[in-house]
């Protein structure tokens, strides 16, 4: 067993846990936080995408040991005061979820790609980037969509800000 | 329409929970003194069970117990069944084995379920089952249908020979085959629909709770059709009366079929509950999902298609064989003859036809009905050998299609359907415009320039949703109807709440259904909840699937609100002191007509509950329910159009545009249809270019078993999709809805393999079309 101390949502979190314990597994079942998902064995489906310092990762192929003293961001930590990230609202607002099921790890992979690309992106490196992230509902057409047109808004408000 | 009425592009109600990791899947479920179940399963494709050892699993850490199919079969849990009666053309019903919920004589496939492991943790329970020792005597196994049917292929269940289930027809063998024997020319093809795994993204999941101060089992599980599962579980599995046993299905993260079915693991997580006195938690993990959830498809077909001199179609002649896998599940009988042959008239005014199905029996888990369920398989046999015969006879494919579409309403097949209304030539003109079909020949010349082959097909589906009548279904075999219900309460304070028996997982019914009341009432979208996929706050529903919640769950939810609407103008009329017939409902009032007397709709709902100054003998309340049972199937068609371009080095093949026309009947929420078309589309495109389901021949062990070698379109293997509506209301319903959440499915597949085959010059192509067989089959036709 190990006693676990990391940033969560802002949060300072300590759980004692197994040695074998995923970071999705540390996430889901000692934190209680389940909007981070499960939906494969083999790191191919993205459903459990979190931020670690920053950067998307997979949270199924690191052990929560690994992750002690990270700040992790999680999908119910992304935004805050019941307003939405602009990623999800444009996920809202592009029909750019059906189940809902892969959405968690879709919205925290748009982000770190928006962060990488800016609103430079287009159709093509959208969808390679998305790569890692498998949706079975909606084709994919309404999250290009979605992260296109995120990708957009927050260029223009960054703009507006400079 | 109004900002959130019939027709309107209402973003969803339900997306803020899913966007912000407040969606509740069955899985985020925990309740106090829960525990871990892991399934043993088994091995081999098919072996004797000599022997189980659990004795040092047992003394494992953390184990609560390690229980088996004797003890199941003692405790009087039954087995599994299918629940839809099909008779061979000899009269003989269906020859259904036995399916154990865990094994203890035979296995039949790997995955098959022995025995359950509860363990205080997953990883424990995970341990535990891999020390459980299980002595196997191998026997020899066969995945492929056909194979299965040949002399001395292993015998699968001993009720039914040479792994025969049924041989059923439909259809005028005579009439059929004279017409073949006089045709001006024939197109023949020997087709095949592969296997594939629908693969909703979350896995299925089960959690059983046993309350023994109440002698009462609750059930939360990933299903489509929850209180169907509370059906079948009491009167087939003998789990719990049904008033001692709740199931809910809460957040389900998609179905596509997969999660119509009973499986194992739900009635042995409530029985092992019992037995252990903790509730019990089993989630699939992936290969769990690959080994054990009902697959689609896997199909054999050869089809002979007779045309006159004229070019029109006289005849349809088809020979199918349909994998049923080791087990016949739910409604694996009704997918390769009901929902199948049906639709084998296709688009097309066709004098004779005749279908013959043979279901069979093989190592590999139980097939059932994926996404279509049926009918793209009859649309991939009908638009191959139609491109195919346009080919052969040099016709233009849109030509020969226009040449046999039915034109007039109502239209009765020889295979049992009868089409209310459509018009195929407008989605035909409508995606033929889309896709600029006429500018291909010089977008083929330019791509020749840069050494690329690019091809163009087309694919006129039609499909039957609004699954079903009762009495219908009821003769041909069914043994549940397939009607909707729908209550609705207003509130004291005129809120609204809708409970429905449809259930969603995806498609989006908490606005759509909530649009449908305020497009009734004119109250706000925003009062108005919809309530569903819980046995103890909905009564009795058949759930979603085949496209019904439309067509079906909503005009349930219509009748319902006729009644309110009809009890709402009495008490207003009384309290306004006018006639009942001069009532109307606007923007959220309840106004005499022609005067300038209102009354807000929260001031009729009070005055109901109030019950002070009702009409004589009113009862108090303003709750109404309601049972919709349709009186026909509707019918979606239209026509898709793909373009690829085939890298002629490599075989790849590059989609460069997709076009859909659909007929969908009357629309709720363009937005949402637009959505269920695209996720088809790209399920279709799966079928057509990546997705099979492989099973070693040599030995029935399942090849393709996680994301790693099953191929999941990505988002990098799709392009962006161009649709569109051309409306023709379905007459039967009071809506005039047809249903949209199949369609993207059965239409693309045909037309991306015609668009392939057409690039390539070789009509025999079969899917998934992978580089290595494209480009085998444009090689083979130089």
């Amino acid at each position: 067993m190990a006693k676990v101390k990391m940033t969560v949502n802002g949060r300072q979190v300590g759980s004692e846990c197994d040695d074998r314990t995923l970071l999705v597994h540390f996430i889901r079942e000692n934190l209680g936080l389940t909007g981070t998902h499960v939906g494969c064995d083999t790191t191919q489906c993205g459903a459990c995408v979190v931020h670690m310092d920053g950067r998307s990762v997979k949270s199924c192929s690191i052990l929560a040991v690994q992750a002690a003293g990270s700040e992790i961001v999680t999908i119910e930590g992304l935004s805050s005061g019941g307003e939405l990230h602009p990623v999800q609202a444009a996920f809202k607002a592009n029909h750019g979820l059906q189940c809902g099921f892969c959405t968690p790890g879709m919205v925290m992979t748009s982000v770190d790609i928006i962060r990488r690309h800016g609103a430079q992106l287009d159709e093509a490196t959208v969808r390679a980037e998305l790569e890692g992230n498998i949706c079975r509902c909606t084709g994919y057409h309404n999250i290009v969509k979605s992260v296109l047109a995120a990708a957009a808004e927050m260029g223009s408000a960054k703009e507006a800000a400079e | 329409m109004g900002l959130e009425g019939i027709g309107a592009r209402v973003v969803r109600k339900e997306d803020k929970r899913f966007l912000t990791g407040k969606g509740r899947y069955t899985d985020d479920m925990t309740v106090p003194g829960m525990k871990y179940a892991f399934f043993v399963r088994s091995a081999h494709a098919h072996a004797r069970i000599v022997s189980i050892d659990t004795s040092a699993a047992k003394d494992m850490p953390g184990i609560i117990d390690i229980l088996g199919g004797k003890e199941l079969q003692a405790d009087g849990i039954g087995n599994l069944i299918c629940g839809w009666m099909i008779h061979s053309k000899d009269g003989s019903p269906m020859k259904m084995g036995a399916w154990r919920p865990l094994a203890h004589e035979t296995v039949r496939y790997v995955g098959d379920a022995i025995a359950i492991v509860v363990a205080d943790s997953l990883a424990e329970a995970r341990d535990a089952a891999e020390a459980v020792v299980v002595e196997y005597d191998v026997l020899p196994a066969v995945t492929q249908a056909s194979r299965a049917l040949e002399a001395g292929q292993p015998q699968i269940h001993p009720e039914a020979s040479n792994n025969l289930i049924f041989d059923w027809q439909l259809g005028d063998a005579d009439s059929t085959d004279a017409a073949v024997a006089r045709a001006a020319h024939v197109t023949e093809m020997k087709i095949v629909n592969n296997r594939l795994s629908p693969n909703p993204m979350e896995p299925r999941a089960t959690l059983g709770i046993y309350d023994e101060a109440e002698d009462h089992y609750t059930c939360y599980t990933t299903s489509q059709n929850p209180h169907v599962a509370r059906l079948v579980m009491s009167a087939f599995y003998n789990v719990a009366p049904e008033n001692k046993l709740r199931v809910i299905a809460p957040d389900v993260g998609g179905g596509f079929g997969s999660k119509i079915y009973i499986y194992p693991e739900e009635i042995v997580c409530l029985w092992a509950s019992k037995k252990t006195g903790v509730p019990v938690k089993w989630t699939s993990d992936r290969t769990e999902a690959f080994l054990t959830d009902a697959h689609g498809r896997d199909h054999e077909t050869t089809v002979k298609m007779a045309f006159d001199a004229d070019h029109r179609i006289i005849g349809l002649k088809v020979d199918t064989i349909a994998n049923i896998g080791a087990y016949m599940s739910l409604f694996s009988s009704a997918t390769p003859t009901y929902l199948y042959a049906t639709l084998l008239s296709g688009q097309y005014d066709i004098p004779a036809i005749h279908a013959n199905v043979r279901a069979v029996y093989t190592n590999t888990a139980p097939v059932d009905a994926y996404r279509g369920a049926g009918r793209p398989e009859a649309t991939y046999v009908m638009e191959r050998t139609m491109e195919t015969a346009a080919r052969e006879l040099g016709i233009a494919p849109a030509e020969l299609r226009r040449k046999n579409f039915i034109r007039s309403f109502p239209h009765q097949t020889p295979v049992i359907m009868n089409y209310d209304a459509g018009d195929f030539e407008a989605s035909l003109n409508a995606a033929l415009a889309a896709s600029d079909y006429a500018g291909f020949p010089a977008r083929k010349a330019e791509a020749a320039t840069r050494g690329m082959k690019r091809g163009i097909g087309m694919s006129c589906y039609i499909e039957a949703c609004g699954i079903a009548p009762s009495a219908a279904v009821g003769s041909l075999g069914a043994g549940v109807g397939l009607w909707e219900s729908a209550e609705v309460r207003v509130n004291a304070v005129g809120t609204i709440e809708v409970l429905t028996g449809s259930h969603s997982h995806g498609q989006g019914h908490e606005t759509t259904f909530a649009q449908l009341i305020a497009d009734r009432f004119g109250v706000s979208m925003d009062s108005v909840n919809i309530v569903h996929g819980d046995t103890d706050k909905v009564q009795m529903g058949m759930g979603t699937y085949g496209s019904r919640s439309g067509a079906v769950g909503m005009s349930a939810i219509v009748k319902a609100l006729d009644k309110v609407e009809a009890k709402a103008k009495k008490i207003a009329a009384h309290l306004m002191e006018a006639d009942e017939s001069d009532i109307v409902i606007e923007n959220g009032e309840l106004k005499v007509a022609g005067t300038d007397k209102t009354l807000p709709w929260f001031q009729v709902a009070l005055a109901a509950y109030t019950a002070h100054n009702l009409p004589s003998g009113m009862e108090p309340g303003l709750k109404e329910t309601a049972f919709y049972d349709p009186s026909n199937f509707t019918f979606p068609a239209g026509c898709y159009i793909c373009e690829v371009e085939v890298d002629p080095e490599t075989g790849k093949t590059q989609i460069v545009q997709f076009v859909a026309a659909d007929d969908f009947g009357n629309i709720i929420n363009p937005m949402i249809v637009e959505g269920q078309v695209h996720g088809g589309i790209a399920q279709g495109i799966g079928q057509a270019l990546l997705e099979a389901v492989h099973y070693d021949p040599a030995n029935g062990q399942l090849i393709t078993a996680s994301y790693m070698d099953y191929a999941m379109p990505r988002a990098d293997d799709l392009p962006s999709f161009q649709v569109s509506h051309q409306t023709t209301p379905c007459p039967s319903n009071p809506l005039g809805i047809k249903g949209c959440g199949e369609a993207g499915a059965i239409g693309s597949p045909p037309a991306l393999i015609n668009a392939i085959t057409d690039a390539i010059g070789n009509n025999e192509l079969n899917m998934p079309a992978t580089p290595q067989k494209v480009w085998l089959a444009a090689n083979a036709a130089h």
